[in-house]
């Protein structure tokens, strides 16, 4: 079974994002921040990460350049998942190697649609 | 709903668009018909299709023509025709066609649009392997309301968030506002019309690549026989046509051989 690690200050979101998530076959673990996100990658790296931006501690793009430093570019796959919707935002989220990109709020639909793009689905 | 209204409105609609509206269907007129009907003071449905047979080419008879149109799209939509058009079909059209040539592609039933500039974006990723060959793309549907809107070129965020890469998002729209608008670039490939595909397409001109993709479904199979006949009275010798995932053209028309290693795609035999 695929992994997701969703990583997301808010409780309402990652449980909304975990149950979309299970729905679409994938075991779902949970970080509050991004310096907890990096800690459940060091034990056990996931197949997907949904990342959201703005973050107490150590924010999402922080967290994706620390994770792409240390482990490569290839994998984990990273879907953003954030209330940033501007272009320069998507683009500085993709320089720093996101695969999608979401713009909150999301739905099922999107999700799907999101990680199939990026080959988990 | 009274039985006699709801199998004179299926009449009504069939006889304009083609549409079967079984009776499994009741509750698509009541969810879809009843602003209208609060609109226009209606009681129930019989009142309403009796407005409708009073002026059969009316506004109302149009509204609801529109409203009982299903209007469900996505860009990119089940992903590999557009592989298949981008790494096979395109190239080989633009080499037979030459660098002054043009292919053009017609995008039947389009609703809002994203099939049209999903077509659109393909072609400009490819632009080289082109080689000068222009792509046209026409986008057809019988509703003016769904056309005013695909003209536009406007999508929703939660419209470009179904089935568009983030990177063709990026290279392919601007925002405005909270929405994204399609770049000149690739509107300038795209013009729609309004058309009923029961009519013979001549009007339209000759097609390179025909999009009939989850349109059938809807139609009965003299319908399906009668639309497949028009689609290939004016598609090119070496053209394509792609239907949806869930249709097929066995049994329905002689016209089309399925093509090999391509899921939904057919050429004229």
């Amino acid at each position: 079974m695929k992994t997701v690690l969703v990583v997301d200050d808010s409780r309402i979101v990652r449980k909304v994002a975990r149950r979309i998530l299970e729905g679409l076959g994938f075991a779902v673990d949970e970080a509050e921040n991004g310096a907890e996100a990096l800690a459940a990658c060091r034990s056990r790296l996931p197949d997907g990460i949904l990342l959201d931006w703005n973050m107490p501690v150590m924010n999402g793009i922080e967290f994706l350049h620390a994770l792409r430093s240390e482990f490569g570019l290839g994998e984990p796959r990273v879907v953003f998942c954030t209330t940033e919707s501007e272009l320069d935002a998507i683009q500085r989220a993709i320089e720093g190697g996101a695969n999608e990109y979401i713009m909150k709020p999301f739905d099922a639909e999107i999700i799907e649609s999101k990680f199939q793009q990026v080959g988990l689905l | 709903m009274n039985a006699a209204s709801f199998s004179a409105l299926a009449e009504f609609l069939h006889a304009r668009s083609g549409i079967v509206l079984t009776p499994d269907k009741a509750y698509l007129v009541e969810t879809r018909l009843a602003p209208l009907m609060r609109r226009e003071g209606c009681a129930d449905l019989g009142a309403l299709v009796a407005k409708v047979k009073a002026a059969l080419s009316g506004p109302i008879a149009d509204e609801v023509v529109e409203l009982m149109t299903t209007n469900e799209t996505l860009f990119f939509r089940d992903g590999k025709p557009f592989e298949h058009l981008r790494q096979q079909v395109l190239p080989k059209l633009a080499a037979a066609r030459g660098p002054r040539g043009v292919i053009r592609v017609w995008s039947a039933a389009c609703s809002t649009g994203q099939e049209a500039f999903s077509v659109a974006m393909t072609a400009l990723e490819i632009a080289p392997a082109l080689a000068g060959c222009r792509v046209e793309i026409l986008g057809t549907d019988l509703s003016r309301e769904v056309l005013r809107r695909a003209e536009t070129g406007r999508f929703s965020q939660f419209e470009v968030q179904r089935g568009l890469p983030i990177t063709m998002l990026t290279k392919y729209f601007r925002k405005d506002g909270s929405e994204w608008v399609v770049k000149d670039e690739v509107r300038a490939l795209v013009s729609f019309r309004e058309w009923n595909l029961l009519r013979p397409p001549q009007p339209l001109g000759r097609f390179d690549v025909v999009l009939l993709r989850n349109v059938l479904i809807y139609f009965d199979q003299p319908t399906k026989t009668r639309v497949l006949e028009n689609v290939a009275s004016v598609l090119a010798k070496d053209g394509v046509l792609y239907l949806g995932g869930a249709e097929t053209v066995l049994g329905i028309s002689s016209r089309f051989a399925p093509l090999d290693g391509a899921r939904s795609a057919y050429a004229l035999v």
